[in-house]
C-alpha cells in the first residue's frame, strides 16, 4: 500500500516536474572558444537567475568548424541554434540572404548609440543592424622597450614599414634567440592573409579593381609581399610559415621577439604577468603605414546574432542585449578584474577611469578601432568593403588559396614573381567562375 | 645460434623504437596536461616542470565531461553491437553460400567508404533534420553504424572463410539447421575474430568526429565535440585542450588494454593455421 503510494507520488512529482519544463525555453549559443567568451559562459548563469523561463545551452567549436557548423544549419533552415557567434565578414553577407533577424526594435536603455561607429556599421548590411558586438579589435605595433632602450631606439608613435624594417635588422640576435619581428605566416585568410591585406592597402594595392578584376599582379602587391617576406625571412623566426596568432603571441610572451604587428587584443595578454614574461617591458605604437594611411590596420568584431531560423527569437534577442549591455561589461569589471572587460565595443567602457586605469593600451586601441576605416580602405576606389578580407563569400576560398601562396614563398618553394603571378590567375579564374563582374 | 639471438635482439631494439615513436605524442600530450599554459606553451619545451591539476578543474568547470563521456559510450558501443547484429548474419551467407555476385556485393559496400564524408553531409544534415535526429544519440548511432558496417562484413567475411567447410558441413550432415550453424559453431570459432572486429569497430566509433561535429551539438555531442570545443584561434589554450584529451582518451585506453589479449590474437587469428 505504501509502495503504491509512493509510486503514485512520484509519479505525480514527475508530471509537474516535466510540466515545468515544457514552459522553459532552451537557447542554443553556437560560439567560440576566446577568453571573453569564457567569461560570458561563466557570468550566463545570472542571466539564468534572472530569467529562470531560459536556459542556456553553450555549443563551442573552433572558429573554422563553427563557421562550417552554423553555414550548414543555417543554409538548410534547421534552426539548431538560436543565438550564434560570427564576425564582421560574414553578418553583411548572411543579412544579405536573409538569414539573420534584423535588431531594429533594441530596447531603449541598451543606449546602442553608445556602441562605437566603426563597430556598428561592420555589423550593418544596408543601414540596417543585424548583430551585436560582443567584442572588436584592430591591429597594433607591440614592442620590448627593453631592447629598443639598449640599442638606442625610439619608436614613433605611427612608424612606417621601412622604419619597422630598419629597427628589425638593428634587433635581431640570433645568437642570443631575439628575432627582430614577428609576423603571422600561417596561411589561411583569416591568418597570413589578414595581415598581408593590411599591407597591401597602405603599400597603395587592392584586391580588385572598380570592375572586379584582381589586381594582385601588380607593383604594389609586389612592394608589400617583397617587404613582407624579406622581413620574415631576414629578421623573423625560424619556421614562420607555420605561426599564426597564438604561435606568435607564445614567442612574444616568452622575449624572442623584439616588435609583432597583429590583434589589438593581444595588448591584454602581453600585459599580463601570468601569461606573459615581459609583462613590464612591452609597449605600443599604431600598425604601420607605407604609400597611404589608409587601411594599414584592421577591425573585426566577433558579435551575437539570431538566426531567422530560431524559434525562441525573443528569448535570445533579451540574452543577446544582456551579453553586450552596459551593465555586463561592469559586471566583467567587477567579477573578473577590468582589465578583463570586452574590448572595443562601446564609448562608456573608454570613458571609465577604472578601466582606463587598468588597461594603459586602451587609448591606443580605441583610436585604432575608431580610425579603421571598412569601406574607406584603398588609395584608388575599390568596389569591396573589409580591411583584412573582401567582403563577398567568395573571399574565404580566394584568400585561403592565395594564403598558401605566400607560405610557400616563406618557406622558399616559389618566388614572390611567380607566386604573385599564379595567385592572380587563379583568383581571375574564381572570380569568373562565380559570375563576377555583378 | 648466436646470430640467431642477435636478431632477436635488434627485432626488439627495433620494436622498442617503433612503439616509442608512436607513442611520444600521446605521452607529450599527457604531460602538457599538467603543464601550466605558458609552460605549455614555451620554447624550448620544458621536461621538468611542476605538475598541476588546474587544467583538469578548469576543463570540469566548463563543460559537462560525463554527460558527453556517456554519449560517447553510448554511441560506440550501440553501434558497434546494432553493426554486429547486421554483419554476422551477412558475412555468414557470403562466406558458405556464394552466389555468382557475392564479390561485387562486398566491393560494392567497400566502395562507399572510398567517398569523403563530406561529400553526403548536406543531404544527411536535410534527412536528420527532417526525422528530428539532429543533435541526438539515436542519430548518431544510425549514422556510425552505418559507416562502419562495410568494415565490419569485410573482417568478418574474412575470418569466417577461414573456418573450415568440412566442420560446417559436417554439422550440417548432422542435421543442424543453418541457425543452429551460425549460433552453436561459427560465432564460438570464430569468436577472437569477433571481438577485435568489435573492439576495432568501438574505437573507430569513439574516434569519429566528423559525423559527431557536423550533426551534435549539446544534447547527443559525444567527447570528439567535448575537445573540440577546448581549440582556439586565440589565447593559449594547448594545456586545456591536452588535459580534455586526455580525459577524452583514457576510457577507451582502458579498455583497450584490458582487451589487448583478444585484440592481438584475434588480428592474428588465423595466421598460422
Amino acid at each position: 500500500m505504501n509502495h503504491r503510494f509512493l509510486t503514485a507520488s512520484l509519479a505525480a512529482v514527475a508530471l509537474t516536474l516535466s510540466a515545468e519544463s515544457g514552459a522553459e525555453t532552451t537557447l542554443s549559443i553556437g560560439t567560440v572558444n576566446n577568453g571573453d567568451m569564457i567569461i560570458m559562459q561563466k557570468l550566463s548563469q545570472q542571466f539564468e537567475a534572472q530569467n529562470p523561463d531560459i536556459k542556456l545551452d553553450w555549443v563551442v567549436l573552433e572558429e573554422n568548424v563553427l563557421r562550417q557548423r552554423l553555414t550548414t544549419d543555417i543554409a538548410t533552415g534547421s534552426g539548431q541554434f538560436d543565438v550564434v557567434t560570427i564576425g564582421t565578414y560574414e553578418v553583411p553577407i548572411w543579412a544579405k540572404r536573409g538569414w539573420l533577424e534584423g535588431l531594429d526594435n533594441l530596447p531603449a536603455d541598451y543606449d546602442v548609440d553608445d556602441v562605437l561607429m566603426a563597430v556598428r556599421e561592420g555589423l550593418s548590411y544596408e543601414g540596417k543592424l543585424y548583430a551585436l558586438p560582443f567584442y572588436a579589435e584592430s591591429s597594433l605595433t607591440f614592442y620590448r622597450t627593453d631592447l629598443f632602450e639598449k640599442a638606442g631606439l625610439t619608436m614613433p608613435d605611427q612608424p612606417t614599414w621601412d622604419v619597422v624594417k630598419q629597427f628589425a635588422a638593428k634587433l635581431t640576435d640570433k645568437d642570443a634567440g631575439i628575432y627582430g619581428i614577428c609576423l603571422r605566416g600561417k596561411p589561411g585568410w583569416g591568418e597570413n592573409m589578414a595581415l598581408i591585406s593590411t599591407m597591401v592597402h597602405t603599400f597603395g594595392g587592392q584586391w580588385f579593381d572598380e570592375n572586379w578584376n584582381p589586381t594582385i599582379d601588380s607593383p604594389e602587391w609586389k612592394n608589400a609581399v617583397g617587404t613582407y617576406i624579406d622581413l620574415l625571412t631576414e629578421y623573423g623566426p625560424p619556421g614562420a610559415s607555420s605561426n599564426g596568432f597564438n604561435e606568435n603571441l607564445a614567442l612574444f610572451t616568452s622575449g624572442k621577439c623584439a616588435m609583432w604587428i597583429d590583434a589589438t587584443v593581444a595588448a591584454g595578454l602581453v600585459f599580463d604577468p601570468a601569461e606573459s614574461q615581459v609583462a613590464d617591458k612591452v609597449g605600443f605604437a599604431q600598425a604601420p603605414i607605407a604609400k597611404t594611411p589608409k587601411g594599414n590596420h584592421w577591425l573585426w568584431s566577433w558579435a551575437l546574432a539570431i538566426p531567422t531560423s530560431s524559434d525562441a527569437k525573443d528569448a535570445a534577442l533579451k540574452f543577446i542585449t544582456w551579453a553586450t549591455s552596459k551593465p555586463y561589461v561592469e559586471l566583467v569589471g567587477e567579477k573578473f578584474g577590468w582589465a578583463k572587460v570586452p574590448p572595443g565595443t562601446r564609448k562608456s567602457t573608454y570613458e571609465n577611469p577604472l578601466y582606463v586605469e587598468a588597461a594603459p593600451f586602451a587609448k591606443p586601441v580605441l583610436e585604432a578601432i575608431q580610425t579603421a576605416n571598412p569601406s574607406d580602405q584603398t588609395l584608388n576606389p575599390a568596389p569591396y568593403t573589409g580591411i583584412q578580407y573582401v567582403g563577398i563569400a567568395e573571399f574565404q576560398g580566394i584568400g585561403t588559396q592565395v594564403g598558401q601562396m605566400m607560405a610557400g614563398v616563406l618557406a622558399g618553394q616559389m618566388s614572390v614573381d611567380n607566386a604573385l603571378r599564379s595567385a592572380q590567375s587563379s583568383v581571375k579564374r574564381t572570380m569568373r567562375q562565380a559570375g563576377y563582374p555583378k | 645460434m648466436k646470430q640467431m639471438a642477435n636478431e632477436k635482439r635488434w627485432t626488439t631494439v627495433i620494436a622498442w623504437l617503433v612503439a616509442l615513436v608512436i607513442f611520444f605524442p600521446i605521452f607529450w600530450m599527457a604531460l602538457t596536461a599538467f603543464k601550466t599554459e605558458t609552460e605549455a606553451f614555451s620554447v624550448p619545451p620544458s621536461l621538468f616542470f611542476s605538475p598541476t591539476l588546474d587544467n583538469f578543474v578548469e576543463v570540469f568547470a566548463r563543460s559537462d565531461y560525463l554527460k558527453f563521456a556517456w554519449n560517447s559510450v553510448a554511441v560506440s558501443f550501440g553501434s558497434t553491437l546494432l553493426a554486429l547484429a547486421f554483419a554476422i548474419p551477412a558475412a555468414y551467407a557470403m562466406a558458405f553460400f556464394p552466389t555468382k555476385r557475392t564479390p561485387g556485393t562486398l566491393l560494392w559496400m567497400l566502395s562507399t567508404k572510398m567517398m569523403p564524408p563530406v561529400g553526403v553531409l548536406i543531404p544527411i544534415y536535410l534527412l536528420f533534420r527532417d526525422m528530428g535526429l539532429l543533435d541526438t544519440v539515436t542519430g548518431l548511432l544510425i549514422v556510425f553504424t552505418l559507416i562502419n558496417l562495410p568494415i565490419v562484413i569485410w573482417m568478418l567475411y574474412t575470418y569466417f572463410k577461414d573456418v573450415p567447410g568440412e566442420i560446417m558441413e559436417a554439422s550440417r550432415v548432422d542435421g543442424a539447421t543453418p541457425m543452429q550453424q551460425l549460433f552453436l559453431l561459427l560465432i564460438p570459432l570464430s569468436l577472437p575474430g569477433i571481438a577485435s572486429t568489435g573492439l576495432l569497430t568501438v574505437i573507430l566509433a569513439w574516434n569519429e568526429a566528423f559525423w559527431s561535429l557536423n550533426l551534435t551539438s549539446s544534447q547527443g555531442a559525444p567527447l570528439t565535440a567535448f575537445i573540440a570545443s577546448f581549440s582556439s584561434p586565440q589565447g593559449l589554450f594547448w594545456a586545456k585542450l591536452s588535459a580534455a584529451s586526455v580525459m577524452a582518451i583514457l576510457p577507451i585506453m582502458i579498455v583497450g588494454w584490458m582487451s589487448q589479449k583478444q585484440l592481438v590474437q584475434g588480428l592474428t587469428f588465423g595466421a598460422v593455421k
